[in-house]
């Protein structure tokens, strides 16, 4: 029964877990890859380190969003302080909202990852290109900040929601 | 090999670093034009090759073939990925050791270091004969190919069985491995050296007994009907080659045997550049190691061209593409 009453609150809360946890997921596993790489380019040529470290970073960002979603939904639904009293509707509302940091998050991190290596790869074989190795890895970044932007302003306007 | 392509993210990345150091057509030109062998070597002493003390040609040549090996050594845990790579100097060391023993001679120098089998491994069981101890695959041509010599003292038949092990190897290695690339490979070993063989034959008036027992079956050509060319002559090979994906090999085979063996080696090094741009996977790797086995190749032929007095364009009919 308990759980019952506080169904609303657990939908929202999974939400914000899901946000952080799956595009956190995406962000390490692309962090993760693209350090190989640039691991294997500093390894021949020590002074692209600068260089392959800014490319090896790009698919962090979606680990940092999917936090900023967790954070904002936890201070809507009360958990950060405040009542935490919300409607089991509006729990699955902001559950919903969550799903496209964490979706857009996961996939985009580990797709701007392979794009990251193969620009490490560029940048491995045409250091003077470097400007333009990163705007391919930076271009899968707009996937994420679309769905940063759309949970963002769901997850503001189902507050006002009268349910 | 069901390992996750990305795995190889680190040793693709050194490998883009390394393909920087690949020697160029320009500076292949540039050998060619060097009057003599002491100047090539300085040339590419310059260019890293070699330990950076005075060499010989030949010991130049097998530091940079060491090299290939550490390298890959120090990027792939598990290098039995490119035992592909390695069986035709296993089989190179078998020929070797059958024939050293036949000859009751020791010869200095004839074995490969790097293969899948150490050479001292086949030694041993060659001179024990005990045939067991080498890997099962090896085992059977081994011991035909070792009565052959001692029954009949035929070493070209003794050079046959051998070779065809060797190409039987490279092509299920090629298959067994799951990788495109590596299939590709062993196809196109395959299907050149069985290319080299029907027009070598051809020429030099081999039967029809002698080219079943050398040719090795491949997807890309059908042996029969290769054999029936060969029976007949080079132009019937050309004529044949028409029908295969080898199309543009028929005007080579006018030209001469040593532009023939260009283009086979060509059009290894063509199929192999799209792993250039290829970020990720075994591939980059495993056409790193051709590409520095060709560019050895070359080096040598330029090299060994000079020291012999060969003519420039002698010696470059005979160099390859390179890779980058």
């Amino acid at each position: 029964m308990e759980i019952m009453g506080n169904l609303g609150v657990l939908l929202a809360l999974l939400g914000a877990v899901l946000a952080a946890l799956v595009a956190g997921i995406g962000s390490a596993v692309g962090v993760g890859m693209s350090g190989e790489a640039a691991a294997g380019v500093v390894t021949e040529e020590p002074s692209l380190f600068s260089k392959v470290l800014v490319l090896q970073l790009l698919p962090g960002t979606q680990g940092i969003y999917g936090l900023l979603i967790g954070f904002v939904t936890l201070t809507q639904i009360g958990i950060m302080g405040g009542s935490s009293d919300i409607s089991v509707i509006k729990g699955l509302l902001y559950l919903v909202a969550c799903l496209p940091m964490a979706f857009v998050g996961y996939k985009s991190a580990i797709r701007q990852a392979r794009a990251s290596v193969a620009s490490i790869g560029l940048v491995a074989k045409r250091p003077d290109q470097f400007g333009k190795a990163m705007i391919f890895p930076a271009m899968v970044e707009t996937y994420a900040i679309l769905a940063l932007l759309i949970s963002i302003l769901a997850i503001f306007g189902i507050n006002g929601l009268p349910v | 090999m069901a390992k996750n392509k990305n795995d190889y993210a680190y040793a693709v990345a050194r490998i883009r670093s390394k393909e920087l150091k690949l020697l160029s057509a320009s500076f292949l030109e540039q050998l060619l034009s060097a009057p003599d062998c002491e100047s090539c070597l300085k040339l590419l002493a310059e260019k890293g090759w070699g330990n950076g003390s005075f060499e010989r040609p030949e010991e130049m040549l097998s530091i940079e073939e060491n090299k290939i090996w550490e390298l890959m050594e120090d990027l792939v845990k598990d290098t039995s990925v490119f035992h592909v790579f390695l069986y035709k100097n296993d089989y190179h060391n078998l020929k070797a050791a059958i024939k050293e023993l036949h000859h009751r001679n020791g010869f200095p120098g004839i074995y490969l270091r790097h293969g899948t089998v150490s050479p001292e491994t086949i030694q041993k069981a060659v001179a024990e004969n005990h045939f067991g101890d080498l890997p099962e695959a090896m085992q059977a041509p081994a011991k035909e190919a070792y009565t052959a010599l001692l029954h009949t003292h035929d070493g070209q038949l003794c050079d046959v069985i051998l070779d065809r092990a060797a190409l039987e190897a490279v092509y299920q290695a090629g298959k067994a491995s799951g990788n495109e690339f590596l299939s590709l490979y062993g196809e196109l070993t395959v299907a050149s050296a069985d290319l080299k063989t029907a027009f070598r034959s051809s020429r030099t008036g081999k039967n029809r007994d002698f080219l079943t027992r050398a040719l090795v079956p491949c997807d890309t050509l059908n042996i029969t009907e290769l054999i029936q060319a060969a029976m007949e002559g080079t132009d019937a090979i050309g004529k044949y080659l028409e029908k295969t994906p080898y199309r543009e090999a028929a005007s080579q085979l006018n030209h001469s045997p040593s532009a023939f063996e260009r283009w086979c080696d060509n059009l290894l090094i063509k199929k192999i550049r799209p792993q250039l741009h290829e970020p990720f996977g075994l591939g980059p790797l495993a056409a790193y190691i051709l590409a520095r086995e060709n560019e050895i190749k070359s080096v040598r032929i330029i090299l060994f061209g000079k020291r012999n007095q060969l003519s420039e364009e002698s010696i470059r009919e005979r160099v390859r593409e390179t890779y980058v």
